[in-house]
């Protein structure tokens, strides 16, 4: 069964048709990556997941989004709980002004863990998760702000894992950070998949070619094309997606 | 031509570069020279009597101790009310109103609020917490009175300190599952406490300084006694300087210690001031951001 999947959904932001009739879905324990020139759609797709976009006054959507082959979109479901399944990292790192410790730990925390052991356990598993335990193992108690970008970014990716999510939405994770953190980021990428089931967004060609399994191409708001990522990148069926691949525009 | 019209540009640049140091040069002129006038004249008057002592003599004589404690009482009682309420309606505007037309109402009503005189406020705090209420003239219609004036000062300042909270902490406090009480309460609300104090430090000032909501809800001409609870009135600094300046018994007499009245009025709401920076460093360091 599919992880992820939309059917002919559609987003408006007021009057704006943000997202064209857009169908595709996401295998389990794969990367996909969205790519596509700015403002075409693939952020504003992402957050579709985790119902990011509800936070934004007069934002419209019709047609469905499944997980698991459930609709987020019902009535019933509880964004809370939703976005427990489906972590986000976002374009900058963005940690509390807080310590390492309790960046990890606000997940947990505000979801009703308080258990010191519980804590400790999740926080250690989470930062080696991400990459960062031999880095902070002695300054847990630090402020989340002597990190240096990267790690700061790979910090906000233990938070996210905490909470054991099954997806993770990543949004230009690493358009902020120097080419030595960004592979950090897409070795990363690479272990994660084995958990988690990934879709990233990227305007970074080589980067969704390097980390991705597949590749949705965006552009004005709607699916031009989705494929493997080889095939994508090597024999794309639309003209648009080879000239933007080719780097004739974007 | 081209010359000219360089050293043309160039002269009109120097002559409003000028002309704005001059005037920004002498807005601070103008303080120095009224703290210097305060000083200078109340610095006479200022002995450990004049604060520790009951005024003596119809006011002429004595300290001003029950009007410094009155002012102390009513500007605590003020905050204990506007503070909680003005940093809620605030929290409710920024956090959880939609732009929107109830967004838009309750905004201009708030900037309404701050626009209406002081005498107002004190007319209605008379009519609603002195006679309707019953309170009488005490120390609970005054603060209450003096709060629904510091509120519009607290809400503007806590939503601007709201506003300045990027927006990327609030996503990703609520992409991780929290919900949005707890999203302001645990991430929002500690970032912006900083500035949100800024807002406490601006309503104490105007608070303390003012006399027409006092006049009718809680001022005394002339109690040498302190208060034993918020039903009973008091003498407070700014209504104690207007009487001992304009209808006291002897005014000509009276006019070192209204010097000395304003002097400690101006010491009191700058030592707030410092202290309320004190706190804001405090926090802000806690917080501090990259």
């Amino acid at each position: 069964m599919n992880k992820l999947e939309s059917i002919n959904l559609n987003l408006y932001y007021s009057d704006f048709h943000a997202l064209k009739n857009v169908s595709m879905s996401v295998k389990p324990n794969t990367v996909a990556a969205l790519i596509g020139p700015s403002g075409c759609g693939k952020s504003t797709y992402l957050r579709t997941f985790n119902r990011m976009n509800d936070l934004i006054d007069n934002v419209k959507i019709d047609g469905s989004v499944l997980l698991d082959g459930k609709d987020i979109y019902d009535k019933a479901v509880v964004t809370d709980e939703l976005r427990k399944q489906v972590g986000m990292v976002f374009q900058k790192p963005n940690p509390f002004p807080k310590s390492i410790y309790e960046n990890v730990a606000y997940g947990l925390r505000v979801n009703g863990i308080n258990n010191k052991k519980t804590l400790d356990e999740s926080v250690e598993k989470s930062l080696r998760q991400s990459a960062l335990w031999d880095e902070v193992k002695d300054k847990l108690k630090k402020s989340a702000f002597e990190l240096s970008g990267g790690q700061q970014q790979r910090l906000c990716i233990a938070r996210a894992l905490a909470i054991e999510p099954t997806v993770l939405l990543m949004d230009e994770p690493a358009s902020a950070l120097d080419p030595i953190s960004t592979s950090k980021i897409e070795e990363l990428i690479y272990e994660l998949k084995k958990k988690y089931t990934i879709v990233i967004v990227t305007h970074n060609m080589q980067q969704a070619g390097r980390v991705s399994d597949y590749t949705a191409f965006f552009y004005m708001g709607s699916l031009i094309e989705y494929g493997e990522t080889k095939e994508i990148f090597t024999n794309p069926k639309n003209q648009q997606t080879q000239n933007y691949i080719t780097g004739r525009f974007g | 031509m081209g010359s000219t019209i360089a050293s043309r540009k160039r002269r009109n640049e120097q002559i409003a570069f000028w002309l704005f140091r001059i005037l920004s040069f002498g807005v601070v002129a103008i303080l120095f020279y009224i703290l210097y006038f305060l000083v200078s004249n109340g610095i006479k008057a200022i002995s450990w009597e004049f604060i520790t002592q009951m005024p003596e003599d119809g006011m002429t004589k004595g300290g001003i101790y029950p009007a410094i404690i009155g002012t102390l009482y009513l500007v605590a009682g003020s905050m204990l009310f506007a503070f909680p309420i003005g940093v809620a309606s605030a929290i409710y505007i920024n956090e959880y109103t939609k732009d929107g037309i109830v967004k838009k109402f309750i905004k201009q009503m708030t900037n309404n609020l701050a626009g209406i005189p002081s005498i107002i406020f004190g007319l209605f705090g008379m009519a609603l917490f002195v006679n309707q209420l019953k309170f009488g003239d005490s120390i609970l219609a005054g603060s209450l009175t003096l709060g629904l004036l510091a509120l519009p000062v607290v809400i503007r300042t806590t939503e601007e300190a709201l506003k300045a909270v990027p927006d990327t902490f609030r996503q990703a406090s609520l992409g991780l599952g929290a919900s949005k009480w707890q999203t302001t309460s645990k991430v929002v609300i500690p970032i912006a406490f900083p500035n949100i104090i800024t807002g406490l430090i601006l309503s104490i000032g105007r608070v303390s300084g003012e006399t027409a909501p006092i006049l009718f809800t809680v001022a005394a001409y002339f109690l040498p006694k302190l208060p034993h609870s918020i039903f009973d009135q008091v003498m407070a600094l700014p209504y104690h300087l207007y009487v001992i300046t304009t209808s006291g018994t002897n005014v000509a007499e009276s006019r070192p210690m209204a010097y000395g009245t304003a002097l400690v009025l101006i010491v009191i709401v700058l030592i707030a001031n410092l202290l309320a920076n004190a706190l804001r460093k405090y926090f802000g360091k806690k917080v501090k951001m990259n």
